[in-house]
Formats: C-alpha cells, sequence, structure tokens
C-alpha cells in the first residue's frame, strides 16, 4: 500500500534526532489520535541550514517527517513556508488516501517551527501567527475528510 | 526485506491443512453434483453435507439439524442476533451483549437500534472480563437475546459462557456466542454451557474461507436468513458450497482430536513470549487477562510508539503480526476492544498481537526476542512521546 520511497523514507529515516542549539521548534498533533511530529531548525541568515525530527505515529507519519526535513534544508524561511502537503506527498510518490492526513502534519511542522524561529528573535508580523499548527489531529483528519 | 516468514496472526486466519484440501478436492471436479438434485451424484453430495453436519454437532455436543452452515462466521453473527430480533420482537425489543464483542455483532446490534431495538453494551474489567451477575442486572421484562463472545480476538479473554448460560437459561432468554475465536482452541459442549446459538468460523481452525456454521438450539424461534430454496431447511436459502462443508468439517474434526496436544504447545509458547517481553522491554502493558485467555494469544501495549510503524518494522524482517492501532484499523480510533478495558488512546495505539499456530515453533520465539526489542528501542527513539517522558525523568 506504500510507494517504496515511502518504505524506504521510513525504514531508514533521515534527520531523525534533536537539535540541541535549535532556533526553532515545533510539534503537532496529538496523542490521541496516534501520530505527533516534533521538528527541529537550525536556521543561520535566514537559510535552514539543519532539520531534524522525531516523530510518534505510522509508517506514512514517519516518512513524511523525514521527506519534510529533506525538504527544508538548504531552503530559505520563505520559501520553507511555501512547502504544500501535496509537495511533501508528491516527493513520497504519493501516499495511501487514508493516510493523507499525515502530509498535513509534516506540512504543518515546517510552519510551527519557523513560526517558534520568528518568535524567538521578534520576526513575527502582525497577525501572521501559525494557526494551524496547534490543530488537534482530530480537525486534521476532518479537513482531509472534508476534502475527500 | 527478509527471507525469512514467520507468520503470527493465526486469529486472523490460518492456513488450510494439507488433509482438509485433500478432502475437499472431489467435491469440485468428480462429486460437483448439487445436493438438491436426486440423481446419484447430487445424492453424494447431499450425503457429505450432512455427514459434515453431523462431524460438526458432535463435536460440540450438539444434534446435527441444530447445524446450519452459512457463507461465514460474520454471517453467522448476523444472521443470530437479527434472526432472533425479528422473531421475537412481539416479545421484547432488548438486546444485551457487551462493549468488545467482534464489529459482526457490534455493527449488528447497531443496526438494530436503528430498527427500534434497544441495546445494553456491558463494560468489561480491565482484563476484558464480563460477569454473569452484570448480565444478571441488565435483563429487563422484555430482554429477548444475550450476546457474549466466547474469547475476545484482540486480547484472548475467554468470558464465563457457563455461568453467562445459567443465568439465560433461569430467565428463559436466548443466548448467542460469538465463538469463532474459540473453535479448534477450546472444548466446548453447547449443553454443558447452556448456549442457545454459536457461530463458528472454518478459517480460523485451519479450514477454508468462506464457510461458518450456526448451532441453533431446536426450538429456537428465528426469521429465516435467505430466502429462495429449501437448503439448511428453508433458512438459509443458497446451494451449499459442498466443498467448503466438507472442509469445515474436516478441518473441525482433526482440531478436536489433537487439541490437548495443540493447546499444550501454543501455551508454551505463548506464556513463554508474554514472559520474556516481561523480562527484555520496558514501559509495556500485558492486555486481557493472563489466565483466561486463548491459548495462543499474546498481546502487549509497547508505551511511547504507535503500532503500525511496529508491525511494517517487524514486516521488514519476515514477521507477520497485527496492531489495534488505529492506522491499521482504518479509522480514527484505536479498537474499541483496548479502549474498553480503560487503555488511553496513546497506549492503545501501541498494541502488538501475536497469535499462534500449528507452523510456530519455539524457535520462531527465539527470533521474534532477537528482534522485537531493538526494534522497540528505535522507535522509542525516534519518540517525541519517549524524548518527553525521558526529560521529565
Amino acid at each position: 500500500m506504500y510507494s517504496e520511497k515511502v518504505m524506504d523514507h521510513f525504514s531508514n529515516p533521515r534527520n531523525v534526532g534533536e537539535i540541541n542549539d535549535a532556533d526553532g521548534v515545533g510539534q503537532v498533533g496529538n496523542p490521541k489520535c496516534g501520530d505527533i511530529m516534533k521538528m527541529y531548525l537550525k536556521i543561520e541568515d535566514n537559510v535552514i541550514v539543519d532539520a531534524k525530527f522525531k516523530t510518534f505515529g505510522c509508517g506514512a507519519a514517519v516518512a513524511t517527517s523525514s521527506m519534510a526535513t529533506e525538504l527544508v534544508k538548504g531552503k530559505t524561511v520563505d520559501e520553507a513556508l511555501k512547502i504544500t502537503n501535496q509537495a511533501v506527498a508528491e516527493a513520497l510518490d504519493g501516499l495511501p488516501p487514508v493516510k493523507m492526513h499525515c502530509s498535513n502534519l509534516a506540512e504543518e511542522a515546517i510552519r510551527a517551527a519557523i513560526d517558534d524561529y520568528k518568535k524567538k528573535n521578534g520576526l513575527q508580523e502582525e497577525g501572521s501567527e501559525c494557526e494551524g499548527c496547534c490543530n488537534k489531529c482530530e480537525d486534521i483528519h476532518r479537513i482531509y475528510d472534508e476534502e475527500e | 526485506m527478509s527471507d525469512r516468514m514467520i507468520y503470527f496472526d493465526h486469529a486472523a486466519t490460518t492456513p488450510v491443512r494439507t488433509e482438509v484440501v485433500e478432502a475437499m478436492l472431489p467435491y469440485f471436479t468428480q462429486k460437483y453434483g448439487n445436493p438438491s438434485s436426486i440423481y446419484t451424484i447430487g445424492r453424494e453430495s447431499k450425503k457429505a453435507i450432512e455427514e459434515a453436519r453431523e462431524t460438526v454437532a458432535k463435536v460440540i455436543g450438539a444434534q446435527s439439524r441444530e447445524i446450519f452452515f452459512t457463507g461465514s462466521g460474520t454471517e453467522a453473527d448476523n444472521w443470530a442476533i437479527k434472526g432472533v430480533a425479528y422473531a421475537n420482537r412481539q416479545k421484547g425489543k432488548h438486546i444485551i451483549t457487551t462493549a468488545i464483542e467482534h464489529h459482526a455483532v457490534i455493527h449488528t446490534c447497531q443496526y438494530l437500534e436503528s430498527e427500534g431495538f434497544e441495546v445494553t453494551y456491558l463494560p468489561v474489567d480491565a482484563d476484558g472480563l464480563v460477569t454473569a451477575e452484570q448480565v444478571r442486572a441488565a435483563i429487563r421484562p422484555d430482554t429477548i437475546l444475550i450476546s457474549v463472545m466466547f474469547a475476545n480476538n484482540e486480547i484472548g479473554t475467554i468470558q464465563p459462557i457457563a455461568e453467562i448460560g445459567k443465568v439465560a437459561k433461569e430467565k428463559g432468554i436466548y443466548f448467542h456466542t460469538d465463538a469463532v475465536q474459540a473453535m479448534g482452541n477450546l472444548n466446548i459442549n453447547v449443553e454443558e454451557l447452556n448456549v442457545d446459538m454459536l457461530s463458528m468460523s472454518s478459517h480460523k481452525f485451519y479450514g477454508p474461507k468462506g464457510i461458518g456454521a450456526l448451532y441453533v438450539r431446536k426450538g429456537v424461534k428465528m426469521t429465516s436468513f435467505m430466502h429462495g430454496g429449501a437448503q439448511e431447511r428453508g433458512r438459509r436459502a443458497s446451494t451449499e458450497n459442498v466443498a467448503a462443508i466438507v472442509g469445515l468439517a474436516k478441518a473441525l474434526e482433526i482440531a478436536s482430536e489433537n487439541m490437548e496436544q495443540y493447546n499444550r504447545k501454543l501455551i508454551s509458547l505463548r506464556d513463554r513470549t508474554i514472559e520474556e517481553i516481561q523480562k527484555k522491554v520496558p514501559f509495556i502493558k500485558l492486555n486481557g487477562h493472563r489466565e483466561k485467555r486463548l491459548p495462543g494469544n499474546v498481546n502487549f501495549s509497547f508505551e511511547f510508539i504507535e503500532g503500525e510503524s511496529l508491525l511494517l518494522m517487524l514486516d521488514m524482517k519476515g514477521i507477520a503480526a497485527s496492531s489495534g492501532s488505529a492506522c491499521t484499523s482504518g479509522s480514527l480510533d484505536p479498537s474499541h476492544v483496548l479502549l474498553a478495558i480503560g487503555l488511553p488512546h496513546e497506549i492503545a495505539h501501541g498494541s502488538l498481537r501475536i497469535t499462534f499456530g500449528e507452523d510456530n515453533s519455539d524457535a520462531d520465539v527465539d527470533y521474534l526476542m532477537e528482534v522485537l526489542p531493538p526494534i522497540v528501542q528505535r522507535l522509542r527513539e525516534m519518540s517525541p512521546l519517549y524524548e518527553a517522558y525521558c526529560k521529565k525523568k
């Protein structure tokens, strides 16, 4: 049911771990529904120079976390913010429909980590707070269900 | 990927025994007559079905006229519950069951609720047990049916069926038990247990898929399941699946003859696995009753990790097992059984079910114990929940 690329990123996840002096840390998801993603970003001169993650969740959750960290590395903060859940899913050669919410989680984890970075550095523009990242998993699932 | 294939999911299904396949084969190509036909090859098929019925009846202490073949265990459950409900709705509209039944029972009961019936879903204790006293207390003047599973498919807990049967008999209420997981594993006598209806499924005891049976005590008032023929005494029309019926009976006969030896083997594998996991892996919980438990069932929750990831990693090592996580249940929630025994969602998501069978050996358990602890550790090291726990400590 998973693509080879998903299985590759699941069995050999890239960038697992923590960054002790991370510039931005974001955690999204909810243990209740079975997936939590925590993303650590190291940002220098507005460029993401390193990214690490920890994830509690299914195969797709681990693979999307791994892919999301790969995608953000080397990007500027603004570029990283443009990464959509579809982009993460496509980079993995697609996800089964029931697992698409995991890619939402990855997109939100990136946003939450960048949001944290902006807050810490006083870069937050008025009204630009990330609203999605505090969503409970149920909401993420619901968004997906409605899209379907 | 691993070259090894160790099958630890016998509660999901079992391989068909060679002897069973051999018994079935003639009914595809040589003895293919329709059992309803009057000529010789039709009569041969009829005879095979009646012999199979006799075999099944003997195993559970019933009369052969009380055995009805169905398309599956799910069908047997559906028929027992809807059949009794519809035929007795003048008498009452109340049904008693438990919160941990298989979906074949729970969803059927929910359907009946939409039809105006009322259902009590008895809660279970932390081991997954319901008591006869709970059943007694739930009985109302309009109760028409009690349905309690013999043994649970996920956590393996065996219910006090004899005690519940006694209460049902005393109160004159029909008693159905879904024995899909118990058949072939436990000695079952419908007379001693005061069971009025019992469901079974062939592929759980090394028979073919697509065939089950429902025992219905003589005199139980219930509607027919299918209309359109005189098969199964007019109660379940359809040309009989002769080969599968023969296969079911053969498989049950073998299971019944070998039960003692089979159980001894499974219990030994089960107990060893439970003890070793408890010894080698921290932050775990055994789900289900420690003793009142199916011989081949092991079910653990591993804290801080999610079940599907665990299954995928085991699969990469050539081990086939099962989990009650939401990801594998295809819904938002983890297994209703694990929630009913009081597990928080996040712990229910991290469950692993191992169900042993004929083809397993101590070497398989050796291998499991070699690969499981590092996989659990690896997933924990990836888990933000574990990180949070470690930092708190």
